[in-house]
Protein backbone atom coordinates (compact mmCIF):
# COMPACT_ATOMS: atom_id res chain seq x y z
CA UNK A 1 0.00 0.00 0.00
CA UNK A 2 1.04 3.65 -0.77
CA UNK A 3 2.27 4.95 2.50
CA UNK A 4 0.81 8.46 1.88
CA UNK A 5 2.44 11.49 4.70
CA UNK A 6 -0.57 12.47 5.43
CA UNK A 7 -1.63 9.06 6.72
CA UNK A 8 1.57 8.61 8.38
CA UNK A 9 1.87 11.74 10.07
CA UNK A 10 -2.17 11.23 11.13
CA UNK A 11 -1.72 8.02 12.63
CA UNK A 12 1.52 8.78 14.42
CA UNK A 13 0.61 11.89 15.96
CA UNK A 14 -3.13 11.36 17.02
CA UNK A 15 -1.99 8.17 18.52
CA UNK A 16 0.34 10.15 20.53
CA UNK A 17 -2.15 12.86 21.24
CA UNK A 18 -4.90 9.97 22.30
CA UNK A 19 -2.50 8.14 24.28
CA UNK A 20 -1.27 11.57 26.20
CA UNK A 21 -5.34 11.90 26.62
CA UNK A 22 -5.53 8.43 28.42
CA UNK A 23 -3.18 9.30 30.86
CA UNK A 24 -3.71 12.66 31.81
CA UNK A 25 -7.63 11.29 32.36
CA UNK A 26 -6.51 8.82 34.69
CA UNK A 27 -4.92 11.94 36.60
CA UNK A 28 -1.28 11.91 35.07
CA UNK A 29 0.92 13.68 36.10
CA UNK A 30 0.03 15.21 39.21
CA UNK A 31 0.02 19.42 38.98
CA UNK A 32 -2.28 21.90 37.98
CA UNK A 33 -2.27 25.64 36.60
CA UNK A 34 0.07 26.06 34.08
CA UNK A 35 1.17 22.46 34.50
CA UNK A 36 -2.18 21.41 33.48
CA UNK A 37 -2.81 23.33 30.32
CA UNK A 38 0.62 22.90 28.86
CA UNK A 39 -0.21 19.08 29.27
CA UNK A 40 -3.76 19.68 27.65
CA UNK A 41 -2.32 22.01 24.99
CA UNK A 42 0.11 19.23 23.78
CA UNK A 43 -2.37 16.48 23.94
CA UNK A 44 -5.62 18.34 22.00
CA UNK A 45 -2.67 20.01 19.29
CA UNK A 46 -1.07 16.68 18.77
CA UNK A 47 -4.61 14.94 18.39
CA UNK A 48 -5.69 17.89 16.08
CA UNK A 49 -2.50 18.25 13.82
CA UNK A 50 -3.05 14.52 13.45
CA UNK A 51 -6.60 14.93 12.25
CA UNK A 52 -6.59 17.90 10.08
CA UNK A 53 -3.13 15.75 8.05
CA UNK A 54 -6.10 13.16 7.62
CA UNK A 55 -7.88 15.70 5.82
CA UNK A 56 -5.26 16.22 3.51
CA UNK A 57 -5.71 12.56 2.26
CA UNK A 58 -8.98 13.37 0.83
CA UNK A 59 -9.97 14.20 -2.57
CA UNK A 60 -13.08 16.31 -1.22
CA UNK A 61 -11.81 17.39 2.15
CA UNK A 62 -14.26 20.42 2.26
CA UNK A 63 -16.82 17.60 2.94
CA UNK A 64 -15.47 15.71 5.93
CA UNK A 65 -18.85 16.87 8.28
CA UNK A 66 -20.08 14.00 5.94
CA UNK A 67 -18.04 11.28 7.17
CA UNK A 68 -19.71 11.31 10.51
CA UNK A 69 -22.80 9.74 9.54
CA UNK A 70 -22.02 6.13 8.62
CA UNK A 71 -20.94 5.01 12.36
CA UNK A 72 -23.45 2.27 12.00
CA UNK A 73 -20.72 -0.03 9.94
CA UNK A 74 -17.79 2.15 9.01
CA UNK A 75 -14.76 2.49 11.38
CA UNK A 76 -13.43 5.49 9.78
CA UNK A 77 -16.48 7.38 10.73
CA UNK A 78 -16.77 5.85 13.97
CA UNK A 79 -13.34 6.97 14.43
CA UNK A 80 -14.39 10.39 13.34
CA UNK A 81 -17.40 10.36 16.16
CA UNK A 82 -15.15 9.24 18.42
CA UNK A 83 -12.37 11.68 18.59
CA UNK A 84 -14.62 14.76 18.48
CA UNK A 85 -16.11 12.63 21.18
CA UNK A 86 -12.99 12.56 23.16
CA UNK A 87 -11.54 16.11 22.25
CA UNK A 88 -15.01 17.58 23.36
CA UNK A 89 -14.53 15.90 26.42
CA UNK A 90 -11.01 15.98 27.50
CA UNK A 91 -11.27 19.73 26.31
CA UNK A 92 -13.84 20.23 29.86
CA UNK A 93 -11.87 18.29 31.84
CA UNK A 94 -8.76 19.82 30.64
CA UNK A 95 -10.33 23.26 30.96
CA UNK A 96 -11.67 22.32 34.72
CA UNK A 97 -8.24 21.15 35.50
CA UNK A 98 -6.44 23.76 34.33
CA UNK A 99 -8.49 25.70 37.14
CA UNK A 100 -7.64 23.67 40.27
CA UNK A 101 -10.44 21.09 39.38
CA UNK A 102 -9.96 17.51 38.72
CA UNK A 103 -12.87 15.84 37.79
CA UNK A 104 -11.79 11.99 38.22
CA UNK A 105 -15.23 10.31 36.47
CA UNK A 106 -14.87 12.91 33.51
CA UNK A 107 -11.32 12.22 33.08
CA UNK A 108 -12.30 8.28 32.98
CA UNK A 109 -14.53 8.77 30.55
CA UNK A 110 -12.25 10.64 28.00
CA UNK A 111 -9.35 8.21 28.38
CA UNK A 112 -11.77 5.18 27.56
CA UNK A 113 -12.87 7.12 24.71
CA UNK A 114 -9.56 7.91 23.70
CA UNK A 115 -8.56 3.88 23.39
CA UNK A 116 -11.48 3.10 21.84
CA UNK A 117 -10.80 5.65 19.54
CA UNK A 118 -6.85 4.54 18.77
CA UNK A 119 -8.71 0.84 18.46
CA UNK A 120 -11.62 2.11 15.84
CA UNK A 121 -8.17 4.41 13.97
CA UNK A 122 -6.64 0.55 14.09
CA UNK A 123 -9.60 -1.39 12.75
CA UNK A 124 -10.03 0.95 9.65
CA UNK A 125 -7.02 -1.57 8.76
CA UNK A 126 -7.42 -4.60 10.77
CA UNK A 127 -10.50 -4.96 8.86
CA UNK A 128 -9.59 -5.71 5.58
CA UNK A 129 -9.32 -8.90 4.07
CA UNK A 130 -7.80 -7.56 0.74
CA UNK A 131 -4.33 -6.35 2.59
CA UNK A 132 -4.16 -9.78 4.72
CA UNK A 133 -1.10 -8.64 6.65
CA UNK A 134 -3.05 -5.78 8.18
CA UNK A 135 -5.86 -8.71 9.26
CA UNK A 136 -5.00 -9.38 12.21
CA UNK A 137 -5.44 -8.88 16.59
CA UNK A 138 -1.79 -7.60 16.67
CA UNK A 139 -2.59 -4.37 14.60
CA UNK A 140 -5.15 -3.20 17.00
CA UNK A 141 -2.77 -4.46 19.73
CA UNK A 142 0.27 -2.23 18.21
CA UNK A 143 -1.94 0.53 17.87
CA UNK A 144 -2.98 0.46 21.18
CA UNK A 145 0.16 -0.43 22.78
CA UNK A 146 2.13 2.04 20.66
CA UNK A 147 0.05 4.95 21.41
CA UNK A 148 -0.35 4.03 25.77
CA UNK A 149 3.57 4.27 24.98
CA UNK A 150 4.24 7.56 23.37
CA UNK A 151 1.19 9.02 25.77
CA UNK A 152 3.41 7.63 29.07
CA UNK A 153 6.37 8.83 27.61
CA UNK A 154 5.03 12.87 26.99
CA UNK A 155 2.96 12.49 30.70
CA UNK A 156 6.65 11.88 32.47
CA UNK A 157 5.41 7.99 33.10
CA UNK A 158 8.73 6.92 32.78
CA UNK A 159 8.87 3.08 34.31
CA UNK A 160 4.98 2.33 32.41
CA UNK A 161 6.70 3.73 29.63
CA UNK A 162 9.55 1.30 29.74
CA UNK A 163 7.47 -1.82 30.51
CA UNK A 164 5.12 -0.57 27.59
CA UNK A 165 7.85 0.02 25.04
CA UNK A 166 9.03 -3.18 25.54
CA UNK A 167 5.74 -4.68 24.91
CA UNK A 168 5.60 -2.94 21.76
CA UNK A 169 8.97 -3.92 20.66
CA UNK A 170 7.53 -7.84 21.45
CA UNK A 171 4.19 -6.99 19.68
CA UNK A 172 6.24 -5.59 16.29
CA UNK A 173 8.76 -8.23 16.31
CA UNK A 174 5.59 -11.21 16.34
CA UNK A 175 4.05 -9.16 13.73
CA UNK A 176 6.80 -8.99 11.65
CA UNK A 177 7.23 -12.60 11.39
CA UNK A 178 4.10 -13.96 11.27
CA UNK A 179 3.05 -10.60 8.49
CA UNK A 180 5.20 -12.18 6.14
CA UNK A 181 3.25 -15.43 6.16
CA UNK A 182 -0.27 -13.75 6.35
CA UNK A 183 -0.55 -13.45 1.96
CA UNK A 184 0.80 -16.66 1.67
CA UNK A 185 -1.67 -18.05 4.11
CA UNK A 186 -4.50 -15.93 3.24
CA UNK A 187 -6.19 -18.35 0.89
CA UNK A 188 -5.95 -16.03 -1.98
CA UNK A 189 -3.74 -16.63 -4.64
CA UNK A 190 -3.62 -15.90 -8.69
CA UNK A 191 -5.82 -19.47 -9.48
CA UNK A 192 -8.70 -18.07 -7.14
CA UNK A 193 -8.41 -14.70 -8.47
CA UNK A 194 -8.86 -15.87 -12.03
CA UNK A 195 -10.83 -19.39 -11.32
CA UNK A 196 -7.78 -20.81 -13.71
CA UNK A 197 -6.25 -23.00 -11.59
CA UNK A 198 -7.98 -25.98 -13.15
CA UNK A 199 -5.88 -25.46 -16.23
CA UNK A 200 -2.39 -25.24 -15.11
CA UNK A 201 -0.20 -22.65 -13.01
CA UNK A 202 -1.91 -19.19 -14.20
CA UNK A 203 0.66 -16.47 -14.58
CA UNK A 204 -0.28 -12.81 -15.99
CA UNK A 205 0.71 -12.60 -19.73
CA UNK A 206 -0.02 -9.20 -20.83
CA UNK A 207 -0.90 -6.54 -17.95
CA UNK A 208 -4.18 -4.57 -19.01
CA UNK A 209 -2.33 -1.28 -19.64
CA UNK A 210 1.01 -0.29 -20.08
CA UNK A 211 0.99 3.26 -18.19
CA UNK A 212 0.01 3.40 -14.37
CA UNK A 213 -2.99 3.65 -12.62
CA UNK A 214 -4.67 4.94 -9.63
CA UNK A 215 -4.65 0.97 -9.03
CA UNK A 216 -0.94 1.02 -8.98
CA UNK A 217 -0.01 3.66 -7.07
CA UNK A 218 -1.78 3.29 -4.25
CA UNK A 219 -2.29 -0.58 -3.83
CA UNK A 220 1.01 -1.92 -5.16
CA UNK A 221 4.01 0.22 -3.74
CA UNK A 222 6.93 -1.59 -3.51
CA UNK A 223 9.36 1.51 -3.38
CA UNK A 224 12.27 0.63 -0.71
CA UNK A 225 11.24 -2.46 0.02
CA UNK A 226 13.79 -3.64 -0.46
CA UNK A 227 15.36 -2.16 2.60
CA UNK A 228 12.50 -3.14 4.92
CA UNK A 229 14.60 -5.29 7.19
CA UNK A 230 17.08 -2.27 7.64
CA UNK A 231 14.39 -0.25 8.26
CA UNK A 232 12.58 -2.64 10.67
CA UNK A 233 15.74 -2.48 12.94
CA UNK A 234 16.25 1.23 13.00
CA UNK A 235 12.49 1.90 13.51
CA UNK A 236 12.64 -0.87 16.62
CA UNK A 237 15.66 0.85 17.71
CA UNK A 238 14.49 4.72 17.48
CA UNK A 239 10.80 3.69 18.53
CA UNK A 240 11.81 1.31 21.54
CA UNK A 241 15.64 0.59 22.36
CA UNK A 242 16.81 4.02 22.67
CA UNK A 243 14.05 4.96 24.80
CA UNK A 244 14.02 2.25 27.41
CA UNK A 245 17.95 2.82 27.40
CA UNK A 246 17.82 6.12 28.44
CA UNK A 247 15.24 5.74 30.97
CA UNK A 248 16.48 2.99 32.72
CA UNK A 249 20.27 4.33 32.26
CA UNK A 250 19.65 8.32 32.98
CA UNK A 251 18.26 9.80 35.53
CA UNK A 252 15.07 10.91 33.97
CA UNK A 253 14.72 15.03 33.23
CA UNK A 254 13.30 17.03 30.83
CA UNK A 255 16.21 16.73 28.17
CA UNK A 256 16.33 12.50 28.57
CA UNK A 257 12.85 12.55 28.60
CA UNK A 258 12.58 14.86 25.42
CA UNK A 259 15.59 12.89 23.83
CA UNK A 260 13.21 9.78 24.26
CA UNK A 261 9.89 11.23 22.91
CA UNK A 262 11.94 12.76 19.38
CA UNK A 263 13.20 9.00 19.64
CA UNK A 264 10.12 7.46 19.37
CA UNK A 265 8.35 9.63 17.57
CA UNK A 266 10.60 9.21 14.73
CA UNK A 267 11.14 5.33 15.13
CA UNK A 268 7.29 5.05 14.97
CA UNK A 269 6.97 6.98 11.50
CA UNK A 270 9.77 4.82 10.58
CA UNK A 271 7.54 1.85 11.27
CA UNK A 272 4.01 3.03 10.48
CA UNK A 273 5.82 3.43 7.02
CA UNK A 274 6.80 -0.44 6.79
CA UNK A 275 3.07 -0.88 7.90
CA UNK A 276 1.95 0.88 4.92
CA UNK A 277 4.33 0.05 2.55
CA UNK A 278 4.89 -3.75 3.48
CA UNK A 279 1.37 -4.32 3.33
CA UNK A 280 0.28 -6.43 0.41
CA UNK A 281 -3.19 -6.03 -1.37
CA UNK A 282 -4.41 -9.10 -2.99
CA UNK A 283 -5.29 -7.00 -6.47
CA UNK A 284 -1.24 -7.16 -6.89
CA UNK A 285 -1.74 -11.23 -8.13
CA UNK A 286 -3.86 -9.36 -11.19
CA UNK A 287 -1.25 -6.93 -12.38
CA UNK A 288 1.60 -9.97 -11.51
CA UNK A 289 3.15 -7.72 -8.64
CA UNK A 290 3.16 -7.75 -4.57
CA UNK B 1 -26.91 4.33 3.83
CA UNK B 2 -23.93 2.22 4.07
CA UNK B 3 -24.90 -1.10 5.70
CA UNK B 4 -25.94 -3.57 3.31
CA UNK B 5 -29.33 -4.80 2.06
CA UNK B 6 -30.25 -8.03 3.92
CA UNK B 7 -31.42 -8.73 0.21
CA UNK B 8 -32.47 -7.43 -2.93
CA UNK B 9 -35.55 -7.54 -5.45
CA UNK B 10 -33.13 -8.53 -8.35
CA UNK B 11 -29.36 -9.29 -8.85
CA UNK B 12 -28.24 -7.60 -11.87
CA UNK B 13 -24.83 -8.20 -13.29
CA UNK B 14 -22.56 -9.97 -16.25
CA UNK B 15 -21.68 -13.22 -16.84
CA UNK B 16 -18.03 -13.21 -18.70
CA UNK B 17 -17.53 -15.70 -20.80
CA UNK B 18 -13.45 -16.41 -20.72
CA UNK B 19 -13.77 -18.74 -23.48
CA UNK B 20 -15.15 -16.58 -26.14
CA UNK B 21 -13.20 -13.60 -24.82
CA UNK B 22 -10.82 -12.67 -27.96
CA UNK B 23 -9.21 -9.45 -25.66
CA UNK B 24 -10.23 -6.85 -28.22
CA UNK B 25 -10.55 -4.38 -25.47
CA UNK B 26 -13.48 -3.35 -27.29
CA UNK B 27 -15.68 -3.02 -24.06
CA UNK B 28 -13.09 -0.81 -22.51
CA UNK B 29 -13.64 1.84 -24.53
CA UNK B 30 -16.63 1.61 -25.10
CA UNK B 31 -17.35 2.03 -21.22
CA UNK B 32 -15.16 4.61 -21.26
CA UNK B 33 -16.66 6.26 -23.76
CA UNK B 34 -20.63 6.03 -22.04
CA UNK B 35 -19.23 6.41 -18.67
CA UNK B 36 -17.10 9.58 -19.54
CA UNK B 37 -19.87 11.04 -21.19
CA UNK B 38 -22.97 10.44 -18.92
CA UNK B 39 -23.52 9.42 -15.42
CA UNK B 40 -21.51 11.41 -12.38
CA UNK B 41 -17.57 13.07 -12.97
CA UNK B 42 -16.09 12.69 -16.28
CA UNK B 43 -13.07 9.53 -16.89
CA UNK B 44 -10.50 11.97 -16.90
CA UNK B 45 -7.35 11.26 -18.68
CA UNK B 46 -3.82 12.74 -16.58
CA UNK B 47 -0.68 13.48 -19.41
CA UNK B 48 -2.74 11.98 -22.45
CA UNK B 49 -0.74 12.98 -25.00
CA UNK B 50 2.54 12.99 -22.81
CA UNK B 51 5.12 10.74 -21.78
CA UNK B 52 3.67 8.90 -18.84
CA UNK B 53 -0.26 8.81 -19.93
CA UNK B 54 -2.93 7.15 -17.69
CA UNK B 55 -6.35 7.68 -16.74
CA UNK B 56 -9.36 6.33 -14.79
CA UNK B 57 -11.21 3.17 -16.42
CA UNK B 58 -13.91 1.15 -14.98
CA UNK B 59 -13.16 -1.95 -17.11
CA UNK B 60 -9.49 -3.51 -17.67
CA UNK B 61 -8.74 -6.52 -19.98
CA UNK B 62 -5.78 -8.13 -18.57
CA UNK B 63 -4.52 -11.44 -20.47
CA UNK B 64 -3.20 -14.55 -18.27
CA UNK B 65 -1.97 -18.05 -19.74
CA UNK B 66 -2.46 -21.08 -17.29
CA UNK B 67 0.70 -23.18 -17.62
CA UNK B 68 0.08 -26.66 -17.96
CA UNK B 69 1.93 -29.29 -15.39
CA UNK B 70 2.45 -31.54 -18.64
CA UNK B 71 5.32 -30.52 -20.07
CA UNK B 72 4.47 -31.00 -23.59
CA UNK B 73 0.75 -29.32 -23.10
CA UNK B 74 0.91 -25.57 -24.38
CA UNK B 75 0.02 -22.64 -22.23
CA UNK B 76 -3.45 -21.85 -22.19
CA UNK B 77 -4.16 -18.11 -23.18
CA UNK B 78 -7.25 -16.35 -21.15
CA UNK B 79 -8.25 -12.80 -21.66
CA UNK B 80 -9.76 -11.32 -18.81
CA UNK B 81 -12.21 -8.70 -18.19
CA UNK B 82 -12.58 -7.15 -15.18
CA UNK B 83 -15.00 -4.60 -13.63
CA UNK B 84 -16.87 -4.45 -10.58
CA UNK B 85 -18.38 -7.73 -9.43
CA UNK B 86 -21.66 -5.84 -7.81
CA UNK B 87 -20.94 -8.02 -4.57
CA UNK B 88 -23.59 -9.25 -2.72
CA UNK B 89 -21.55 -8.96 0.44
CA UNK B 90 -19.95 -5.96 -0.71
CA UNK B 91 -16.68 -4.76 1.39
CA UNK B 92 -16.44 -1.40 -0.53
CA UNK B 93 -20.06 -0.12 0.79
CA UNK B 94 -19.78 -0.94 4.41
CA UNK B 95 -16.40 0.73 5.06
CA UNK B 96 -17.73 4.20 3.44
CA UNK B 97 -17.84 6.91 6.19
CA UNK B 98 -20.35 9.14 4.17
CA UNK B 99 -23.33 7.04 2.65
CA UNK B 100 -21.55 8.17 -0.56
CA UNK B 101 -21.39 3.95 -1.56
CA UNK B 102 -24.85 2.07 -1.33
CA UNK B 103 -26.39 -0.91 -3.09
CA UNK B 104 -29.77 -0.75 -4.46
CA UNK B 105 -32.05 -2.86 -2.73
CA UNK B 106 -34.46 -2.99 -5.98
CA UNK B 107 -31.44 -4.75 -8.53
CA UNK B 108 -28.31 -4.94 -6.53
CA UNK B 109 -26.18 -2.03 -8.26
CA UNK B 110 -23.34 -0.94 -5.98
CA UNK B 111 -22.92 2.48 -6.69
CA UNK B 112 -20.96 5.79 -5.44
CA UNK B 113 -23.48 8.80 -5.01
CA UNK B 114 -21.07 11.27 -5.96
CA UNK B 115 -22.42 14.43 -4.02
CA UNK B 116 -21.34 12.52 -0.86
CA UNK B 117 -18.28 11.25 -1.68
CA UNK B 118 -15.55 12.80 0.48
CA UNK B 119 -12.31 10.45 -1.99
CA UNK B 120 -10.87 8.96 0.82
CA UNK B 121 -9.94 6.16 -0.72
CA UNK B 122 -11.04 3.31 1.53
CA UNK B 123 -13.62 1.45 -0.51
CA UNK B 124 -10.87 0.94 -3.00
CA UNK B 125 -8.92 -0.19 -0.37
CA UNK B 126 -11.36 -3.05 0.61
CA UNK B 127 -12.22 -4.15 -2.78
CA UNK B 128 -10.27 -7.14 -3.33
CA UNK B 129 -10.66 -6.73 -7.33
CA UNK B 130 -9.12 -3.64 -8.11
CA UNK B 131 -12.92 -2.60 -9.23
CA UNK B 132 -12.90 1.06 -7.61
CA UNK B 133 -10.59 3.94 -9.19
CA UNK B 134 -10.02 7.25 -7.84
CA UNK B 135 -10.74 9.91 -10.37
CA UNK B 136 -7.62 12.46 -10.45
CA UNK B 137 -8.89 15.08 -11.59
CA UNK B 138 -12.24 14.93 -10.10
CA UNK B 139 -11.13 13.69 -6.39
CA UNK B 140 -14.27 11.08 -6.23
CA UNK B 141 -14.24 7.46 -6.45
CA UNK B 142 -15.80 5.77 -9.64
CA UNK B 143 -16.65 2.72 -10.56
CA UNK B 144 -19.18 0.35 -12.65
CA UNK B 145 -22.35 1.40 -12.45
CA UNK B 146 -23.95 -1.37 -14.75
CA UNK B 147 -24.73 1.36 -16.68
CA UNK B 148 -27.64 2.14 -14.55
CA UNK B 149 -27.74 5.17 -16.92
CA UNK B 150 -28.82 2.79 -20.16
CA UNK B 151 -30.66 -0.39 -19.02
CA UNK B 152 -33.37 1.72 -17.78
CA UNK B 153 -33.53 4.66 -20.51
CA UNK B 154 -37.16 4.69 -22.17
CA UNK B 155 -35.15 7.10 -24.52
CA UNK B 156 -33.09 5.18 -25.99
CA UNK B 157 -33.77 2.18 -28.25
CA UNK B 158 -34.77 -0.86 -26.37
CA UNK B 159 -31.85 -2.62 -28.01
CA UNK B 160 -29.70 -0.35 -26.32
CA UNK B 161 -30.95 -0.89 -23.40
CA UNK B 162 -27.65 -3.69 -21.80
CA UNK B 163 -24.83 -1.79 -20.72
CA UNK B 164 -22.30 -0.65 -22.83
CA UNK B 165 -19.65 -3.22 -22.58
CA UNK B 166 -22.27 -5.97 -23.53
CA UNK B 167 -23.89 -4.13 -26.63
CA UNK B 168 -20.27 -3.50 -27.89
CA UNK B 169 -18.57 -7.02 -27.36
CA UNK B 170 -17.85 -8.35 -30.69
CA UNK B 171 -17.58 -11.72 -29.57
CA UNK B 172 -20.55 -11.78 -27.77
CA UNK B 173 -18.46 -12.56 -24.57
CA UNK B 174 -20.80 -10.33 -22.21
CA UNK B 175 -23.77 -11.70 -21.18
CA UNK B 176 -26.20 -9.39 -18.84
CA UNK B 177 -29.30 -10.49 -16.88
CA UNK B 178 -30.68 -10.89 -13.34
CA UNK B 179 -28.67 -13.79 -11.96
CA UNK B 180 -31.12 -14.21 -9.02
CA UNK B 181 -33.68 -15.30 -11.30
CA UNK B 182 -33.15 -18.95 -11.97
CA UNK B 183 -35.11 -18.92 -14.84
CA UNK B 184 -32.82 -15.90 -16.92
CA UNK B 185 -30.61 -16.42 -19.59
CA UNK B 186 -27.90 -15.70 -17.79
CA UNK B 187 -28.82 -17.90 -14.99
CA UNK B 188 -29.04 -21.08 -17.61
CA UNK B 189 -25.83 -20.21 -19.38
CA UNK B 190 -24.27 -19.86 -15.87
CA UNK B 191 -25.67 -23.74 -14.52
CA UNK B 192 -24.68 -24.81 -18.51
CA UNK B 193 -21.18 -23.78 -18.19
CA UNK B 194 -20.40 -23.96 -14.84
CA UNK B 195 -19.75 -20.22 -13.82
CA UNK B 196 -17.42 -19.56 -10.72
CA UNK B 197 -16.96 -16.71 -8.53
CA UNK B 198 -13.52 -14.89 -8.38
CA UNK B 199 -11.81 -15.33 -4.82
CA UNK B 200 -14.62 -16.78 -3.14
CA UNK B 201 -12.39 -16.85 -0.04
CA UNK B 202 -13.04 -13.27 0.28
CA UNK B 203 -16.33 -13.73 1.50
CA UNK B 204 -17.77 -10.96 -0.73
CA UNK B 205 -20.57 -13.00 -2.67
CA UNK B 206 -19.67 -11.47 -6.01
CA UNK B 207 -23.07 -11.17 -8.66
CA UNK B 208 -21.15 -11.46 -11.79
CA UNK B 209 -19.62 -14.61 -12.89
CA UNK B 210 -17.23 -16.17 -15.27
CA UNK B 211 -17.99 -18.84 -17.86
CA UNK B 212 -14.40 -21.12 -17.64
CA UNK B 213 -12.20 -21.85 -20.90
CA UNK B 214 -13.74 -24.99 -22.90
CA UNK B 215 -11.80 -28.12 -23.39
CA UNK B 216 -10.97 -28.80 -26.79
CA UNK B 217 -13.42 -27.19 -29.15
CA UNK B 218 -12.79 -25.71 -32.57
CA UNK B 219 -14.78 -22.76 -32.60
CA UNK B 220 -13.71 -22.28 -36.73
CA UNK B 221 -13.89 -25.53 -37.89
CA UNK B 222 -17.91 -25.23 -38.29
CA UNK B 223 -17.12 -21.84 -39.96
CA UNK B 224 -14.69 -22.85 -42.56
CA UNK B 225 -16.09 -26.34 -43.24
CA UNK B 226 -19.73 -24.97 -44.31
CA UNK B 227 -21.80 -26.94 -46.88
CA UNK B 228 -22.96 -24.81 -49.46
CA UNK B 229 -26.61 -23.93 -48.69
CA UNK B 230 -29.46 -25.16 -51.67
CA UNK B 231 -30.22 -21.88 -53.04
CA UNK B 232 -34.16 -20.13 -54.35
CA UNK B 233 -34.76 -18.36 -57.06
CA UNK B 234 -33.42 -18.21 -60.62
CA UNK B 235 -29.57 -18.78 -59.47
CA UNK B 236 -31.03 -22.11 -57.33
CA UNK B 237 -32.56 -23.40 -60.94
CA UNK B 238 -29.74 -22.55 -62.66
CA UNK B 239 -27.59 -24.58 -60.25
CA UNK B 240 -29.62 -27.16 -59.77
CA UNK B 241 -30.37 -27.47 -63.66
CA UNK B 242 -26.56 -27.76 -64.37
CA UNK B 243 -25.51 -30.56 -61.84
CA UNK B 244 -28.65 -32.37 -64.10
CA UNK B 245 -27.05 -31.81 -66.93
Amino acid sequence: MHPAPSIIAFTVLSGLGFGLIFWLGLGFPYGDGWIAATFCALAIGLTSAGLLSSLAHLGQPTRFLKAFSQWRSSWLSREAVLAVATLATFGVYGALWSTGIRVTPLGMIASILALVTVHCTAMIYAQMRSVPRWRSPFTPAIFLISALAGGALLAGQGVAAAWLLVALAAAQIADWLLGDRRLATSGTTLATATGLGAFGTPRLLEPPHTGGNYLLREMLHVVCRAHARKLRLIGLALAALVPVGLLTALPVGHTVAGVAVLSHVSGMIVIRWLFFAQAEHVVGFYYGRR
Amino acid sequence: MTTLPASTDRSLGLVIDLDTCVGCHACVISCKEWNTSHYGAPLSDIDAYGSEPEGTFLNRIHTFEAVPEAADSPPRVVHFPKSCLHCADAPCVTVCPTGASYKRTEDGIVLVNEDDCIGCGLCAWACPYGAREMDQAAGLMKKCTLCVDRIYNANIPEQDRIPSCVRTCPAGARHFGDLADPTSDVSILLAERGGFDLMPEQGTAPVNKYLPPRDKIDLLAPLLNRTPQAQGGFLGWLDRALTRI
